[in-house]
């Protein structure tokens, strides 16, 4: 097992700056998510690691050793594309061993070797039937025994689950996780899906442009936001944001929208006057009959235990998530309260928040 | 607009039986979801009320008229399919055109190009008129795809999981727009899909399928929280709702013959306990970003639930977990009410 350190990498191709001089470490046995739309230097990122691209400057380092320009053969990773590639004419057995085989294991300890992944995975019950025959989950459960039958010193993962049915994706975040938690071998798993990094990761950075905008523990990111590019990619529905035009003091907990109140985080930096967001997310809302910001509801949508209502603000729709238990018709007049502890301020130009001293230790 | 009737409608391919005396109305302008996993007959019903099939029993009534036997295109329906299939060497604006510009219906050129201004605004795609078709991205595209049947004005929208293709955020997006476009005009729409969400957000009622047979029909709220029996109760909730034994947590007034206790979140009463009251404990906590999941076990049964992130429950924490009004199910899966 071992440490992925990144060191001002950076990637040009032509004219076109895929991944901008960026640093990280993945500790032993950590699981990093790389997480942003296409085209944000991501899977770039990822094939630097791999060996399958080299930087155009910076240094990567598996387990202290520069390996910036060693073949992918030299690196002792385990690539693993779309889980669902296996060799349809080999039983679960050969198709688990595969790798072992062509390193020229011999027969004995190869049979130990997939037996013991087998029984990781919990397949070791199927491991003389034909793929061909499997259903969806064992499918993939078998695509990754054959990725970690070789215990490489570290995983890399593009997109595995990208194609599956939103179902059957969250059974195998799960699987993925409880899996790593058995192995703990250092991850690093390239993703758009928010969903998944949230679920699965230990540590998220949060790509765009190719530059990494946020790099920390999935809550941390979701509570406490860099930016407004981090608060709108992260949670579903993203965070609210209402404009607001003034100034800020350090130390201030105060502002004004719509001739309302509505108390702040005590602030940590003085800001120039200018044009602000409040952020807030939807489930830091509640609605009430009287006071607060004045909204009108446009559109409820409801999930059961839980609804979203879309409200209609001065400043446009604010998306609150309330408790399923009461409702709302269209045009219905509410106020919205906010939860001032867990509220976030950008300033509009830049997209930067602004710090605050609120929001102590990360729940949950 | 028109009303939908079908009854006891049967379709057999071989000896599958596809959809199984299904008996539905769906009243002029309701916005009705079939949900059911692959194989279910979604896609069969569908195309039964399209008149790409044919029943082997049963009838198919549009507009208080039997159409059982008349060919799609004397039926007024029009479809949207998974696959947006637009003219790709085509704008957006002739795209749109193409369904009216049928030398059946012999149209005025400045009345197709009203109606298709008119439909362009209510789908937001009326900046891109002018714009291959295929230079548009997936949501767009899926917008003149819905744009392309709403022109035509039909009696009733068919629409096969429109919205799958897409991601996430766009997903999101659509689901409230057509929506919105579908109360605009008063439309009457049947949408299938396997996605629960859509189906919760955007349906005056869903149905249940399951195959072939309608098990349940309602709205959301009804099919959420009343369900006849285990397997519609299955079919909505996220997280899934917990399937227990009787007698694993305290739980008041179980009826005798309740074989299966449905918990979901709204179910189950979580106090924080160190004593010996003590009944399950917290295995870990999956951050879903907007939602936090609590993995609980008790009894080595697996229960999740959603967490209040601000209650202070963390992993490896006992706790008290008890049930308050359960959905109850007999040994044949029916719920006990």
């Amino acid at each position: 097992m071992s440490e992925i350190r990144v060191e001002n990498v950076r990637k040009v191709f032509g004219d076109f700056v895929a991944v901008q001089a960026s640093s990280f470490v993945v500790e032993d046995g950590e699981f990093l998510a790389l997480l942003g739309p296409s085209g944000c230097g991501k899977t770039t990122t990822l094939r630097m690691i791999a060996g399958l691209e080299l930087p155009t400057d910076g240094k990567i380092l598996l387990d202290g050793e520069d390996v910036t320009f060693n073949r992918a053969r030299e690196r002792d990773i385990a690539f693993v594309f779309q889980l669902f590639a296996l060799y349809p004419h080999m039983n679960v057995r050969k198709n688990i061993g595969f790798p072992l085989k062509s390193q020229g294991m011999s027969r004995a300890e190869m049979r130990t070797r997939v037996e013991e992944t087998a029984k990781l995975l919990r397949i070791d019950h199927i491991l003389d039937r034909p793929v061909s025959g499997l259903a969806g989950g064992d499918r993939q459960r078998v695509a990754l025994g054959r990725a970690i039958v070789r215990r490489p010193k570290c995983f890399l993962m593009d997109e595995p689950l990208g194609t599956l049915d939103a179902e059957f994706r969250s059974i195998m975040i799960r699987e993925l996780r409880e899996l790593h938690n058995r192995i703990s071998a250092t991850t690093i798993y390239v993703t758009h899906d928010q969903l998944e990094a949230m679920a699965m990761a230990d540590k998220i950075a949060v790509m765009n442009h190719g530059v990494i905008e946020q790099f920390g523990p999935p809550q941390e990111i979701y509570d406490r936001p860099a930016s407004m590019y981090v608060a709108d990619f992260i949670g579903s529905p993203p965070m609210n944001f209402i404009g607001f035009n003034s100034g800020l003091k350090k130390g201030g907990n105060e502002i004004a929208i719509d001739h309302v109140n509505i108390r702040l985080p005590d602030l940590a930096e003085d800001v120039a006057p200018g044009e602000m967001a409040l952020g807030v997310r939807p489930e830091h809302i509640r609605l009430r009959d009287e006071g607060g910001l004045r909204g009108s509801v446009y559109e409820t949508e409801y999930l059961g235990t839980n609804q979203i209502v879309s409200i209609a603000t001065v400043d446009g729709i604010v998306k609150a998530r309330v408790p399923a238990d009461r409702a709302f018709s269209h045009g219905q007049n509410v106020g919205l309260e906010l939860d001032s502890d867990r509220l976030s301020v950008f300033v509009k130009e830049t997209g930067r928040s602004v710090r605050t001293r609120a929001a102590g230790p990360a729940h949950g | 607009m028109a009303e939908v009737r079908l009854e006891s409608v049967t379709r057999r391919f071989g000896d599958a039986v596809a959809v199984d005396h299904v008996d539905l109305v769906i009243a002029d302008g309701e916005f009705v979801v079939l949900l059911g996993p692959t194989g279910a007959g979604k896609t069969t019903t569908l195309r039964l009320i399209a008149g790409l099939e044919k029943p082997d029993g049963g009838r198919v009534v549009i507009g208080g008229e039997d159409v059982s036997d008349r060919a799609p295109s004397e039926r007024d329906v029009a479809f949207v399919f998974q696959q947006y299939s637009l003219y790709p060497h085509l704008t957006v604006f002739e795209n749109l055109a193409f369904p009216l510009k049928s030398p059946a219906r012999r149209m005025p050129k400045d009345e197709i190009a009203a109606r298709v201004n008119k439909v362009a605004a209510m789908v937001r795609i009326d900046h891109k008129l002018a714009n291959r078709s295929t230079a548009l991205s997936g949501g767009e595209m899926q917008r003149v795809a819905i744009g392309r049947a709403l022109v035509r004005e039909p009696s009733i929208f068919l629409m096969d999981e429109p919205l799958s293709s897409l991601d996430a955020k766009l997903r999101a997006e659509l689901r409230v727009e057509l929506k919105r476009i579908q109360n605009e005009i008063g439309a009457t729409l049947l949408y299938v899909t396997h996605d629960q969400v859509e189906a919760m957000t955007m349906a005056d009622r869903i149905g249940i399928l399951a195959e072939g047979k309608l098990l349940q029909i309602g709205t959301p709220r009804e099919i959420y929280t009343d369900p006849v029996n285990l397997h519609v109760a299955a079919r909505l909730g996220h997280p899934h709702i917990n399937l227990l034994k009787p007698g694993l947590l305290p739980c008041e007034s179980v009826p005798g013959d309740a074989r299966t206790i449905g918990a979901r979140t709204e179910h189950l009463e979580i106090r924080p306990s160190a004593t010996n009251d003590a009944n399950a404990r917290v295995d870990w906590i999956e951050h879903l970003g907007d939602q936090n999941h609590l993995h609980i076990s008790s009894d080595g049964e697996k229960i999740i639930t959603l967490a209040d992130p601000y209650a202070g429950i963390n992993p490896g924490d006992t706790i008290s977990l008890s049930l308050k009004n359960p959905l109850f199910f007999d040994e044949n899966g029916h719920r006990i009410t």
